[in-house]
């Protein structure tokens, strides 16, 4: 009889504990108000292996330690790619100091004919913390698929030009590398600023 | 005097008939965002209509760029974005057509001269009557917010 209270008692102690675990991951959860979509657990870590726009073998591990904005795009996109990176450049603007822990990663998915050289003079033409990644196509499209942004190559126009349909995501990965949240284009700059301060803060870091 | 009523005819006849569908638009914000390495720059501006009858943009051209046409970005409900050729674009009758980013602009290419912030770029867009409206397009820095 004694040691069935004594169950009863171990076992509301227990209940309650739970409760209290429960309410305290909950807080915690209320403390993360992203504004933009949360895709922890739903994409994988950033990993690739490419070339940045200064000539260099660079993969994920370079980046280890920075906030990155992945973003898909080409050179030869005169409106939505500037516009994107314009709307990261204010955004970075915005973080003041705190930008030097970002870095924009903008990846060619036309490596025919983005050059490093070229590359190179479009992003810093940005932001100073904007990358230009490219590389082979098919290491590219590995990475297009590994965050399932789909791209092709339409048709030639007159001139050898032609136009490239991408996809116009914003995958942010913490600096451990780990996929957090995704914008898009039309995504305000308040709540890029929001959610950038709080990936960069030391809970949102986890 | 015959010769001074022949020139007021002549003046006057184009009144008399309907008016040029360029007479009638007003252009404003109109600016060019300058890429590097002689990429294909993006042109944007507001064109507003004050004629009762609408308007029809079919193309545009410059001396400053081998090229200058007239295209649309747009984007599907999965995300992607795509840029296409567009043959004409309506302006209502009192009504406005804004071409601006991530919708319709003019892709320019191949500068026949290296332009940086500041300059001015004269720029003729045609209509559907074969009037013409130039245009003074401010080139601004690549990453300027519109």
């Amino acid at each position: 009889m004694k040691l069935s209270r004594f169950a009863r008692l171990v076992c509301l102690s227990a209940m309650l504990i739970a409760g209290l675990l429960l309410a305290g991951c909950q807080r915690q959860e209320q403390a993360m108000p992203w504004e933009l979509t949360d895709i922890s657990g739903h994409m994988p870590d950033l990993a690739f292996h490419l070339t940045d726009d200064q000539g260099k073998a660079v993969s994920a591990a370079d980046y280890r330690g920075k906030v990155t904005l992945l973003y898909f795009g080409y050179t030869h996109c005169p409106d939505v790619c500037p516009l994107t990176l314009a709307h990261l450049h204010v955004v970075l603007q915005r973080l003041g100091p705190l930008a030097d822990d970002v870095r924009i990663l903008f990846v060619s998915v036309d490596p025919a004919r983005d050059t490093t050289e070229v590359l190179h003079q479009y992003v810093t033409a940005f932001d100073p913390h904007a990358v230009g990644l490219t590389g082979s196509p098919s290491d590219i499209e590995a990475l297009t698929k590994r965050y399932r942004a789909a791209f092709t190559r339409e048709p030639n126009k007159g001139g050898g030009g032609y136009d490239v349909s991408h996809s116009s995501g914003i995958y942010i990965f913490d600096a451990t590398g780990k996929a957090r949240l995704l914008a898009t284009p039309s995504d305000s700059q308040d709540k890029l600023v929001h959610d950038l301060h709080l990936l960069l803060s030391p809970a949102g870091a986890t | 005097m015959k010769r001074i009523v022949f020139l007021l005819v002549g003046a006057l006849l184009p009144l008399g008939v309907q008016a040029a569908q360029a007479d009638h638009i007003k252009a404003s914000h109109a600016w060019i965002r300058l890429l590097p390495a002689n990429l294909p720059a993006g042109g944007y501006v507001t064109l507003d209509n004050e004629s009762a009858s609408a308007a029809t943009l079919v193309s545009a051209h410059s001396a400053t760029y081998a090229s200058a046409m007239l295209h649309q970005s747009t984007q599907d409900p999965s995300g992607n974005s795509t840029m296409r050729m567009v043959e004409r674009v309506s302006i209502p009758a009192h009504g406005r057509l804004a071409l601006a980013p991530s919708g319709y602009h003019l892709m320019l290419e191949q500068a026949t001269h290296a332009l940086k912030p500041g300059d001015m770029v004269a720029i003729t867009l045609d209509f559907a009557d074969g009037s013409h409206l130039p245009v003074s397009f401010l080139v601004r820095p690549a990453n300027t917010s519109p």
